[in-house]
């Protein structure tokens, strides 16, 4: 009973700062939020508000949110899978053929976009990808004739800023759980009569899955709502959900409907992996 | 005829050479155990057979056929991983299956063949299960049906039993050398276990220092090791250094003329001899009956008692050419319910027949 009591006490030492730090920062500020979002006004300012839903009506009144949620759902699913498409690869060469100072070395390259200004990043992108611009001159070093890409303001430039931002999650998530597979686990698809390809899809890929899908967590969540990358590197093409919330708060003034935004995109959010979370508990299980 | 033929195998791991000019042949059918301590080229000769690497010079047939230019999954070998190495995500099913269905083969068929490998290692019923869900031993029988189910042209077991605990590993022992019987594979196995070895084996390889220092049969490599290593790795073994006197005996400091069998050098060569612990009698000073053995005198200076037997450290009255005291370490039956006491004159008696020469 004693021991049992200290154990307790030990947990609680333990868990209590990191989970009273999460709980003023993270669910106050959010619980005022989502009373907000119910509220005509925000209530600041000596304002007088009332509440109303019409803020999460809007949403389904107006098709216009529905396509901004397309299009955002759109750029996290393909910024995703290029993060995956790049990564994994990344990811396998450094846990299975890299070792000692090279890894680190390229890891040190992974780490970098972490390390540097995300503002400087991206404005440092638009000197690159606009009309006239390195990514336009280097081309022409090879195709003196090439038109220039205008690439700038277009959704691609949205994609290729925040696939930088985010690879470096990808790379290491499954770095982690690549590195976790034990060689004699190949060795024996080897045995087996597996080929690269069969070992590949049939051993690697499914051991890997649960790194592949903490990326896609770390990844796809915050580039659905994303507004910076969007904004300078999509131009007017780069309306998304994530950039509408930012001016209800900044620009509009309209708290409670940017509040009502982010709810529902974080409920939409939700609803997907409450769907495939079946799915993934059978693929797995045993890993 | 020849299974696996590996002729004159070098490999080198950097400046370490891990295999010296290995050769062997395999039997078709034989149980065959590769004997060594760490660092000897036991697994490395194993893995080079399955081809997880290419050798520095030699070569290597399977079936009559030359594979060194053969990566492994083109070997078609059965193997069995020290630590089972069975996939996480597979259930037992696709586990054992997975040989098949990298070969393309039907679905209908490799479900016949998972219910045939999993009655034959008596696992029917836990298709569905995954590998966390199963026991050591279990996991071990998963691991030796899945490779079989594609039925290789040679077995190779590393370690197989290493991680078993001894009663289960002895009824392992008994299994897998049925099973190996009554598919008649040809099997190669690493072990360090020595007891294992002498128990599986139809022949046994004893390694070191990456080389094959002797081959042979389980009795004939224990009774008549070639090698003071062969004797000491393979067993225990007393060792008693001597001069050639003649055609048939050596000359012991201290313990006289002791006849050996076989082949001397010419007189006057240094030899050492070599017997096993178990062979020895030891009876109180006195009590023996005079018979044409070899004996000695000595006292008990050390017993350690291990319930089925007991081994005793006995001090040679006579002392060695240097006039440092020689110790020879004696196994007995525990017969008598009460060990001789420390302090004890005794005297040692032994069989010439169990006089081991060994090659210097």
């Amino acid at each position: 009973m004693k021991a049992a009591a200290r154990r307790r006490l030990a947990l609680g030492f333990l868990l209590g700062p990191a989970y009273g730090w999460l709980a003023l920062t993270v669910l106050l500020p959010l619980a005022a939020m989502f009373y907000f979002s119910f509220l005509t006004v925000a209530p600041v300012g000596g304002r007088i508000a009332e509440p109303t839903l019409r803020h999460y009506a809007a949403f389904f009144d107006k098709g216009f949110y529905q396509t901004l949620t397309w299009r955002s759902l759109k750029l996290g699913f393909d910024v995703t899978v290029l993060c995956i498409l790049l990564g994994f690869p990344a990811a396998l060469a450094l846990a299975k053929y890299v070792s000692g100072r090279w890894r680190e070395a390229l890891f040190l390259l992974v780490v970098l976009p972490f390390w540097s200004n995300a503002l400087v990043r991206t404005f440092s992108w638009t000197t690159v990808l606009r009309d006239d611009g390195f990514l336009d001159r280097a081309i022409r070093v090879l195709w003196p004739d090439a038109e220039p890409l205008g690439l700038l303001f277009s959704y691609p430039a949205i994609v290729i800023g925040l696939v930088h931002a985010y690879l470096p999650y990808m790379i290491l998530t499954c770095y982690i759980s690549l590195q976790a597979i034990d060689d004699s686990l190949i060795e024996a698809a080897r045995s087996l009569g597996a080929s690269s390809l069969q070992l590949f899809l049939r051993v690697v890929v499914p051991l890997s899955l649960p790194g592949i899908l903490g990326g896609v967590l770390l990844i796809f969540v915050p580039v659905i709502g994303s507004f910076m990358e969007p904004r300078i590197l999509g131009g007017r093409t780069g309306i998304m959900l994530g950039t509408v919330i930012e001016d209800q708060f900044t620009a509009v003034f309209n708290w409670p409907l940017g509040a009502a935004l982010s709810f529902i995109m974080l409920g939409i959010v939700l609803v997907i992996f409450a769907l495939a979370t079946p799915l993934l508990r059978r693929r797995l299980s045993g890993i | 005829m020849s299974a696996v033929e590996v002729s004159h195998a070098v490999k080198r791991f950097g400046a370490v050479a891990a295999l010296h000019d290995v050769s062997v042949d395999f039997a078709d059918g034989e149980f065959f155990g590769l004997l060594g301590p760490s660092g000897s080229g036991k697994t490395t000769l194993l893995r080079a057979i399955a081809g997880f690497f290419e050798l520095d010079a030699g070569d290597i047939r399977i079936g009559g056929v030359p594979v060194g230019d053969r990566p492994v999954h083109r070997r078609e070998i059965g193997m069995v991983f020290q630590n089972y190495a069975l996939f996480p995500h597979l259930t037992v099913r696709d586990n054992i299956g997975f040989g098949l269905a990298v070969r393309g083969r039907p679905r209908s068929e490799i479900d016949a063949e998972v219910k045939r490998m999993l009655a034959l290692v008596q696992l029917s019923g836990l298709e569905a299960r995954k590998p966390r869900q199963l026991s050591g031993g279990q996991q071990q029988r998963v691991a030796l049906a899945r490779a079989l189910v594609t039925r290789p042209r040679v077995l190779l077991l590393d370690e197989p039993l290493g991680a078993l605990d001894k009663r289960l590993r002895q009824e392992m022992q008994v299994e897998l050398k049925q099973i190996q019987r009554r598919i008649g594979i040809t099997t190669i196995f690493v072990t360090h276990d020595q007891e294992e070895a002498l128990t599986l084996s139809d022949r046994i390889a004893i390694l070191n220092e990456g080389r094959i220092l002797q081959i042979g049969r389980p009795a004939e490599v224990y009774e008549r090791p070639e090698t003071a290593f062969a004797a000491s790795f393979l067993g225990d073994a007393n060792f008693l250094d001597g001069r050639v006197l003649d055609r048939g005996s050596v000359a012991v400091e201290g313990l006289g003329r002791i006849p050996v069998a076989g082949a001397l050098p010419e007189a006057g060569a240094t030899v050492r001899l070599a017997v096993r612990p178990e062979k020895f009698a030891i009876e109180p000073a006195g009590a023996g009956n005079a018979n044409d053995a070899n004996r000695i005198a000595g006292v008990v200076r050390g017993a350690i008692y291990s319930g089925t037997s007991i081994t005793y450290r006995v001090e040679l009255r006579a002392p060695a050419a240097g006039g440092e005291a020689r110790t020879l370490t004696v196994f007995r039956q525990n017969l008598a319910a009460e060990p001789l006491a420390i302090g004890t004159a005794v005297e040692l008696s032994w069989s010439s027949a169990n006089t081991i020469l060994l090659r210097s």
